[in-house]
């Protein structure tokens, strides 16, 4: 299995490029101007946005960060 | 669409490059000379790489009916190395009366060390005796902020005309420190280590177009000269107009090249 600093070297640059895309978006968000009356005012998908990237910075026991976020991002079972 | 590609190392990459962007509406592209992925031993090396960006890629590009520029100079990187710069630059007057020959570039910092400065500083002071256009890359990644500020704080020393210069490779830090300036800042679309294309059309929505070019720096590492039109898409699709994205892919490369009377292409202005 690859070691974990072959880990950083090989995804370091995709990470910080995908980080920085993320970063952007949201900026592009935040200066957009408000939707117009009558449509949705606070959107679930920022929320579900804000709430994985709390995923991706508080890691649990194990590495299943990729999971509870698709979790997250799920529509009920039932 | 008409574009012009104002960094591109044609040398790096196939025909098949200007056959597609031929048809994808490029004009022109100009050529930097730039690090070949290894450590150049002989000045002679570089002069016969000159040669062949001044002579033979032209040919290339006019077999698709694409105009080929280029800079010549000692990249940032192999700078590094001073009594191998001094040896290429002085070659490099005779390189300035070429036909194609538009300036010195690309010059600058790489990981922002001394013997980089030195050259540099050279460079800078050939640029403006010979009253060259200048292209000046900023170094990647943790080190664009500081390359950024030393470049900056070379120019205002050396008083160089902030409207020939032209500092590339901008990024969200950097960029407002170099409009302010008054020079010309490039947005390089190569993903992984600059900018995206979303990203580039956000500070085009920020900044405005004055003194912004877009480029796509496509080379032998991972990179594609269709980053340009993939930008001017996202850019149309926020609801620019056509004129607009002209000013920023043809137009805004077209001026600042244009300095150079042998770079002959015009700016376009569409009949309303």
């Amino acid at each position: 299995m690859t070691d974990k600093n072959a880990v950083m070297e090989r995804y370091y640059l995709d990470c910080r490029c995908m980080l920085l895309e993320l970063a952007a978006t949201l900026d592009r968000h935040d200066r957009a101007p408000a939707p117009s009356e009558g449509a949705q005012a606070a959107d679930a998908r920022l929320l579900l946005l804000q709430r994985s990237i709390e995923i991706l910075a508080h890691p649990s026991a194990r590495p299943d960060r990729t999971a509870r976020i698709l979790e997250l991002l799920s529509r009920p079972v039932s | 669409m008409y574009y012009i590609q104002p960094h591109y190392h044609g040398i790096s990459r196939t025909t098949d490059d200007y056959e597609r962007m031929a048809q994808a509406g490029v004009v022109a592209v100009a050529e930097p000379s730039f690090w070949a992925g290894f450590d150049r031993h002989h000045p002679e090396t570089f002069l016969d790489y000159f040669r062949q960006i001044s002579e033979f890629e032209p040919t290339r590009a006019a077999a698709y009916g694409i105009r080929h520029f280029c800079w010549v100079a000692v990249n940032p990187k192999e700078s590094e190395n001073v009594a191998l710069s001094r040896a290429v630059m002085a070659a490099l007057p005779g390189f300035f009366a070429k036909p194609t020959v538009l300036g010195i570039g690309e010059i600058g910092l790489n990981k922002n060390t001394p013997h980089e400065l030195t050259i540099f500083r050279e460079q800078m002071e050939m640029a403006i005796q010979h009253r060259q256009l200048v292209l000046i890359h900023t170094p990647h990644l943790g080190d664009k902020r500081k390359g950024t500020q030393l470049t900056l704080d070379l120019l205002r020393e050396l008083r160089a005309d902030p409207e020939r210069v032209w500092i590339d490779h901008v990024e969200e830090h950097t960029i407002q420190s170099v409009l302010d300036a008054g020079y010309w800042a490039g947005m390089t679309l190569y993903p992984q280590t600059k900018m995206s294309p979303c990203r580039a059309a956000d500070m085009l929505e920020l900044y405005g177009h004055r003194h912004l070019l877009v480029n796509s720096s496509a080379d032998w590492g991972a990179s594609s000269p269709f980053t340009l039109q993939q930008c001017a898409m996202e850019y149309q699709q926020r609801g620019h107009s056509q004129q607009e994205l002209l000013e920023v892919f043809h137009n805004n490369p077209a001026r600042f090249l244009g300095q150079n009377p042998k770079f002959d292409i015009r700016p376009i202005r569409l009949a309303s």
